[in-house]
């Protein structure tokens, strides 16, 4: 299997602090921002180790607010969702 | 069109399809199933589309759907079916959508009988439906007057963005008259770009919708639509006198009752009785404005209805006090006849 | 790099009133998705239902028409007959579709109506403050229901998947759900195929999507996930129960 990296990039200011996407990382790179509300009042998420992301994109297809955007780099060939 | 013998129900279906219907939703209830029915063989035909709904209150949300997206959709029914609809018709009349609605009354309330009846004017005028909203309500009182009505239904109802009721019951449905159906005057109408038929890709979505939960915006929705119930009242309120110069009583009536007021009437004439009468053809606009111009010799305002007395309320707001306002009815699906209209007047005036 | 998600251009810019972790979120991306996949956004129509999704019309980027509760497979009836070339769907919740609405999506199978229907099952009246619906598992406690759902007095949960498939004009009837990765990535081939169908013309599709209700459960929306995936599922499996290529 190719192996893949990627980046992610969420909208902290639109994020509800749900955690469906800290559950949906299979590498568990994702946490609540210690000591941090938005500007909504919640608690957002952020990516802890950025460079152990494999662009699988699961947070982003968890996430019921769309706020998280997942860029891929790897030889396979992927359908994007958009 | 040549001059035919018809039946007011299929009249009615046929004018609807000259006055421009493109698809008819329906369930069916007694006595108005002549309309279906007849649409059912002609409206596709004329390349629309006939569809039987599994019960009223789909079949109005079905005219709901279809005027959403720029359809001429219509429905019929009967008292008991139309109460089952009110909600759409709340809906129908928030949302803007234009569509032609018929009740041919019959014996309430609950399911009644199948006999004629006026029963419904509350539920023509005052809605029924939620909140406040208005929608035109026309009364025909022959099988001619009703095509006509009909015929310019569809364009009435675009030409405001807004339901439009003909009110027709067991009696003008099932009679068979003469029908000498005219050409169709078209109005000059607005483009329907309000529509939800998908944006192509070239504006923004069309939403068509009922609620606003900010309750500033929602008054301002109300007063909107008072605004244009105000226009409508103003330019579309029709009625027509019967002998009322010089009348002493003035009889109120509409539809099948209007035609028997009018016997009485002439009744009463043969033995030199001033009676007159005011034949409502909007239920709503209601015309008050005829209750205004009557002349000083009217003493007496008689009221009758098939019914225990509904349009008597708003002939007493017309009158506003000025004139003695007294009501005859009959119900249950009874259709008074001239006789007992005469009595009632000699009765009134204190004559034998 | 290539950008593999992103916010759909099927959905508006708003952000949603929905409660964090509700998955109606994640359900109205997966339709966005699939509209934006099939080159169908431009000319579909949305018939949005009363529930917590009675504001739908503002997040998906398409015509849309509010219709009153239960009554959508109606209104949408009145658009597909008026306009077949179109795509139209329905969205609604258990409420909408499993209670009020019963006749009106039975009916609409019935005819072989070429709609789509999302129906959102997730056991409880969410908008009204967590009510009991017809989905309501046994025993499951909600405000109407305090001591749990009792099903000697109100009958046993409503599976809709089960009862929808037997009507001939129900083309394709699908249960999914959206608890995992693994389940949305099923939801959204169910959806696709729910469209695909009704651009073949073939009848009435319907994917029922099991779902969460955080606030209505009173559970965080990770916990509500694993309550889906332990409580829900049993008693309605996942799977297609119709399906044309069966037929």
């Amino acid at each position: 299997m190719a192996e893949l990296r990627g980046t992610v990039d969420i909208e902290t200011d639109r994020c509800k602090g749900c955690g469906l996407c800290t559950v949906a990382c299979p590498v568990k790179i994702i946490i609540f921002k210690a000591n941090s509300v938005n500007v909504k009042g919640y608690q957002p998420v952020t990516i802890q180790d950025p460079a152990s992301c494999t662009g699988c994109g699961n947070c982003a297809l968890m996430c019921p607010d769309s706020v998280i955007t997942v860029e891929r780099s790897s030889r396979k060939k992927e359908t994007a969702h958009v | 069109m040549s001059r035919t013998l018809m039946k007011g129900n299929e009249a009615l279906a046929l004018a609807a399809i000259k006055g421009g219907c493109t698809h008819f939703f329906g369930y069916p209830i007694t006595p108005q199933n002549e309309i279906p029915e007849f649409l059912a063989r002609e409206l596709p035909k004329a390349g629309g589309v006939f569809l039987q709904a599994e019960s009223e209150l789909a079949a109005i949300n079905m005219v709901y759907g279809a005027a959403a997206t720029g359809a001429r959709a219509m429905t019929t029914s009967s008292s008991p079916g139309i109460a089952l609809m009110q909600e759409g018709m709340s809906m129908l009349a928030a949302a803007e959508l234009p569509c032609v609605i018929v009740n041919v009354q019959r014996g309430g309330p609950g399911i009644g009988s199948i006999q004629p009846s006026q029963a419904d004017y509350y539920q023509m005028t005052r809605g029924g439906g939620n909140g406040d909203y208005r929608i035109i309500s026309l009364a025909p009182s022959t099988v001619q007057e009703g095509a006509e009505m009909m015929l310019g239904a569809f364009d009435l109802a675009d030409f405001y963005r807004t339901p439009v009721f003909i009110v027709s019951d067991g009696m003008l449905g099932q009679m068979m008259e003469p029908l000498d159906l005219p050409e169709k005057i078209s109005r000059n109408l607005p483009a329907k770009d309000w529509t939800a038929v998908g944006h192509g890709g070239l504006r923004k979505p069309n939403t068509i919708k009922t609620l606003a939960l900010d309750p500033v915006r929602l008054e301002q929705i109300n007063n909107r639509l008072q605004d244009k119930f105000a226009r409508i009242a103003e330019a579309e309120c029709r009625y027509e006198t019967y002998k009322t110069e010089g009348a002493e009583i003035i009889l109120c009536a509409y539809g099948s009752t209007a035609r028997i007021a009018r016997n009485c009437i002439d009744l009463l004439r043969e033995e030199n009785i001033g009676a007159g009468m005011i034949r409502p053809q909007t239920l709503w606009p209601f015309p008050n404005r005829a209750f205004r111009n009557l002349t000083d010799s009217c003493r007496q305002i008689l009221c009758v209805e098939m019914s225990c007395g509904q349009m008597v309320d708003d002939v007493r707001l017309a009158i506003n006090g000025r004139i003695p306002v007294s009501f005859y009815g009959r119900s249950g699906g009874i259709i008074p006849v001239p006789e007992e209209l005469v009595r009632q007047v000699k009765l009134i005036l204190g004559r034998k | 790099m290539t950008v593999i998600f992103t916010k759909s251009k099927g959905l508006t810019e708003l952000e949603t009133h929905y409660c964090p972790g509700c998955t109606h979120g994640i359900i109205h991306k997966l339709v966005a998705e699939s509209l934006v996949e099939l080159d169908l956004l431009n000319d579909t129509i949305g018939c949005a239902a009363v529930g917590c999704s009675i504001l739908s019309y503002n997040y998906f980027n398409i015509d849309m028409i509010e219709s009153a509760h239960g009554r959508a497979p109606a209104v949408a009836t009145g658009v597909k007959r008026v306009h077949p070339e179109k795509t139209v769907f329905t969205y609604q919740g258990d409420g909408d579709l499993a209670s009020i609405g019963t006749a009106e999506i039975v009916h609409a199978a019935h005819r072989g109506e070429k709609i789509t229907t999302i129906f959102v099952n997730n056991a409880i009246y969410g908008m009204t403050g967590g009510q009991m619906a017809p989905t309501t598992l046994a025993n499951q406690k909600t405000t109407t229901a305090p001591n749990g759902r009792d099903v000697k007095h109100c009958g046993m949960p409503l599976k809709v998947s089960e009862m929808l498939a037997q009507i001939p004009g129900a083309a394709y009837v699908a249960r999914v759900s959206v608890h995992s990765p693994k389940a949305v990535r099923q939801a959204k081939k169910a959806i696709k195929k729910g469209f695909e169908y009704q651009m073949a013309g073939i009848g009435l599709s319907l994917i029922e999507v099991l779902s969460t209700c955080p606030t209505g459960w009173g559970l965080s929306p990770i916990d509500a996930l694993l309550w889906l995936e332990e409580n829900m599922i049993p008693y309605y499996p996942l799977g297609v129960y119709k399906s044309p290529e069966e037929a």
